[in-house]
């Protein structure tokens, strides 16, 4: 469980990234946390030629944005990110996902952008990211590229990032357009901090009679890649969210995944945890949301 | 690849080494520093073992390079003893609960619960699980960890009524 060697760089600024980048060639790969590349290169997964450190990388570090988005620079700390005020305020459902990465422990060094990054199937800051439609910024020597999460993973721990760009922020839109938000996250893991089986995420907002306006409602380990269900979303809209609408929606997202059988579980078995899921997180959501209505 | 100097302050002292960039924290500090303490397990971030403080933050050693500690402050559980030797109360808590068997994991629970008391000095039963949840123990079911961190977090705060949250660090003691 030794990593092969490998010739390091410490870069001082964003600049250097993407020269080190550029010069480094397909073999260099960039640490950042080190959480999911770390164990990777211990068993030899991953054999990289340079790492190009961008944990001393100011620019990369800090949350901010203003009313209609919140920023976080790609290597801000997930620990960072979960006791951020801001955060809560602007994107409530990371703030509760981010309880659900990992252990204290790999969340100190654990960052917001690698996990997008690397795109872990069962990754909950991917499925939070796509279930608010986030919005990636990306450099390289040749200038920054704005990337649609929509189109952003590829497939099973692959994304569109090419091998010479470095992740350097993501942008979650908030929702200020009306409407009271509630979020729910629900996952099943087989001991707390485990990667997740499946795992369901919900954004709603409610107007003050309690119709839903809005649904967002994504999953995490029933494909390669995190996926958006509209079918669920839009079974949501205009309803007051009553057990039987919740269900109904819930089997929906049940038919639009098709999972496979590994290690951890058989395909029926996610399918159906699926469902659960998807239908918990909604009624956490609707009822967080209430719960502000009732509120003088 | 060639090794290359870092300087690492360990438990307050500083050290200076070569080190090729492929060496872990953690054997760095197991055998380049000699601090046995600190403990390998699973060796790819699974199992809790190597939990070190790092710039004041509990963190798996194995998951770190060493050349990436450099200029950094590091806390292992040689650094937990008193200047005597003596047990600090939460290694002394550990052993009046029975927290270890084996005693494999314990340096490990030893860092993740003693950064958790210096965080908050009063935890709840779920906030000790949260702190310790990514510590692996096969023998003792966790219960007697537990009872131990809430053992030492009482006796601190009596020793030390006024110690809130990180109050111990900067305290003078007349
Ligand atoms: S040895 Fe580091 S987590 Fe197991
Ligand atoms: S005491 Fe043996 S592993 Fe915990």
């Amino acid at each position: 469980m030794k990593a092969a060697a490998f010739d390091y760089i410490r870069a001082g600024d964003l600049a250097e990234v993407c020269r080190a980048l550029d010069d480094g060639g397909p073999d260099c790969k960039i640490i950042a946390g080190g959480q999911t590349l770390v164990p990777m290169m211990a068993m030899r997964l991953a054999r990289p030629s340079i790492l190009i450190d961008i944990n001393a990388v100011g620019e990369l570090q800090g949350i901010g944005g203003d009313e209609t988005s919140l920023v976080i620079k790609a290597c801000t700390r997930q620990a960072a990110a979960e006791r951020s005020p801001e955060v809560r305020a602007k994107a409530p459902l990371l703030a509760k996902a981010l309880r659900f990465v990992g252990h204290p422990q790999t969340r100190n060094r654990g960052t917001v952008g690698g996990s997008i990054a690397n795109a872990d199937p069962v990754a909950e800051i991917p499925l939070v990211a796509l279930t608010l439609d986030a919005g990636l910024v990306a450099e390289s020597a040749g200038g920054a590229r704005n990337i649609g999460i929509s189109g952003f993973f590829h497939g099973l721990m692959e994304t569109s990032l090419a091998a010479d760009e470095c992740l350097t922020e993501v942008r979650f839109p908030v929702w200020n357009g009306g409407g009271i938000v509630g979020t729910g996250f629900r996952e099943v893991s087989i001991r707390a901090g485990d990667f997740a089986i499946v795992a369901a995420a919900v954004q709603l907002a409610l107007d003050e009679n309690g119709v839903c306006k809005r649904a967002a409602v994504a999953l995490g380990g029933v494909a390669p890649t995190p996926l958006r269900i509209e079918a669920t979303a839009e079974a949501l809209l205009s309803s007051d969210l009553d057990a039987k609408t919740v269900g109904e929606a819930a089997r929906l997202a049940a038919h639009e995944i098709d999972p496979v059988a590994d290690v951890h579980a058989s395909a029926e078995y996610r399918r159906r945890t699926a469902r659960v899921m998807v239908e918990r997180a909604i009624l956490e959501a609707r009822d967080e949301a209430l719960g502000r209505v009732a509120k003088p | 690849m060639k090794p290359r100097e870092i300087s690492v302050t360990v438990n307050a002292k500083h050290y200076r080494s070569e080190v090729p960039p492929r060496l872990t924290l953690l054997d760095y500090l197991r055998e380049v520093l000699g601090l046995t303490g600190t403990h390998a397990g699973c060796e790819h971030g699974v199992c809790g073992a190597c939990s070190v403080i790092f710039d004041g933050q509990p963190i798996r050693s194995c998951l770190m390079f060493a050349i990436q500690a450099d200029g950094h402050e590091v806390e292992t559980v040689e650094g937990l003893a008193g200047a005597d030797g003596g047990l600090s109360p939460l290694q002394d808590a550990f052993w009046e609960a029975h927290a270890l068997q084996c005693g494999y994991c314990t340096p490990g629970m030893l860092m993740a619960s003693h950064a958790l008391l210096r965080a908050n000095p009063d935890p709840t039963e779920d906030e000790i699980k949260e702190a310790i949840g990514g510590n692996l123990c096969r023998c003792t079911g966790y219960q007697q960890i537990v009872e131990a961190v809430r053992l030492a977090a009482k006796r601190m705060r009596e020793a030390d009524p006024e110690a809130g949250p990180e109050g111990n660090k900067d305290r003078v003691d007349e």
